[in-house]
């Protein structure tokens, strides 16, 4: 079926749970296989599935509960995670590598080392973060992916 | 060097993946910490790990990590297999220590696949 521009042709959407160790890492798995199953480019989908890990890992770890959604366009894959929780007081701060409030289940998970955002942020083209404290953050991700999506034409 | 190369250099049992037993491996990153390893390791690399949960296996699909080695002789519970098993990455396990284990990779001419962390090259980590 011929696409149209900005024409949304995959999204999705994962509930995670705050502390909820056990399973991450598995949105993260999730989607990247449906990307794979698109035929996105092997490149964009590493960063897509390492951003979305360490997303996952900082709701896990932080949060009471929240979402993971992605958006595939024909140019550009937009991934958004929106919590409910604490929030960021000091979004400067926590962007800092190697800054963490990470506790213990966090570290024996192997996380916490406070690379988390600045590895989300460096693996988008457009990296968005808000956060109000007290209720929540919300987290927006853009890759473009230079026209490299196999149509799904026939 | 091959995955057979490495099973036996590491006195390694091959728990998963013998079906990619002649994959060639040309470079390795060694780590507990899975953040660092989101970071800093490359697609294609053997990953060099005490951490033996579900996390780790993780992980290596995200950044399409060819095969993990887990040192130690850390102890392996069925999650684990199974999630390797059903993300498709072969598993080595040796009681060998860390140390150890990317010395004598290292002498037989397995290489890090990156040689130190240069901030501003973090981001290419992600393209290579």
């Amino acid at each position: 079926m011929p696409m149209k521009d900005n024409e949304k042709y995959l999204e999705g959407r994962y509930e995670i749970q705050g502390r909820d160790f056990v399973d991450a890492g598995l949105v993260s798995s999730r989607i990247k296989k449906s990307l794979k199953a698109m035929g996105v480019a092997e490149d964009v989908i590493r960063r897509v599935a390492v951003l979305t890990f360490e997303a996952e890992v900082n709701i896990i770890s932080y949060a009471t509960q929240g979402t993971i959604s992605y958006y595939v366009l024909p140019d550009t894959i937009i991934i958004e995670a929106i919590d409910v929780g604490p929030g960021i007081i000091d979004i400067e701060q926590a962007m800092q590598e190697g800054f963490s409030t990470a506790d213990d289940s966090i570290r024996e998970m192997g996380f916490g080392a406070g690379m988390g955002l600045a590895n989300i942020k460096r693996s988008s083209d457009l990296f968005e973060i808000t956060s109000e404290p007290g209720k929540g953050t919300c987290v927006k991700c853009t890759l473009m992916i230079k026209g490299r999506v196999q149509s799904e034409e026939t | 060097m091959t995955l057979a190369e490495i099973r036996d250099l590491l006195d390694a049992k091959m728990v998963m993946g013998e079906e990619k037993l002649h994959m060639e491996i040309h470079t390795a990153f060694g780590a507990d910490l899975m953040s660092d390893v989101l970071a800093f390791a490359r697609s294609g690399c053997l990953l060099i790990t005490g951490l033996s949960n579900v996390q780790a296996v993780r992980t290596a699909y995200a950044l399409d990590i060819a095969a993990i080695v887990i040192c130690r002789g850390k102890a392996l519970n069925d999650k684990f297999v199974e999630t390797a098993r059903e993300l498709g990455i072969p598993i080595l396990w040796t009681p060998f220590i860390m140390f150890e284990t990317c010395g004598r990779l290292y002498r037989e001419g397995l290489t890090g696949c990156v040689k130190e962390i240069v901030v501003e090259d973090i981001r290419s980590a992600h393209e290579g």
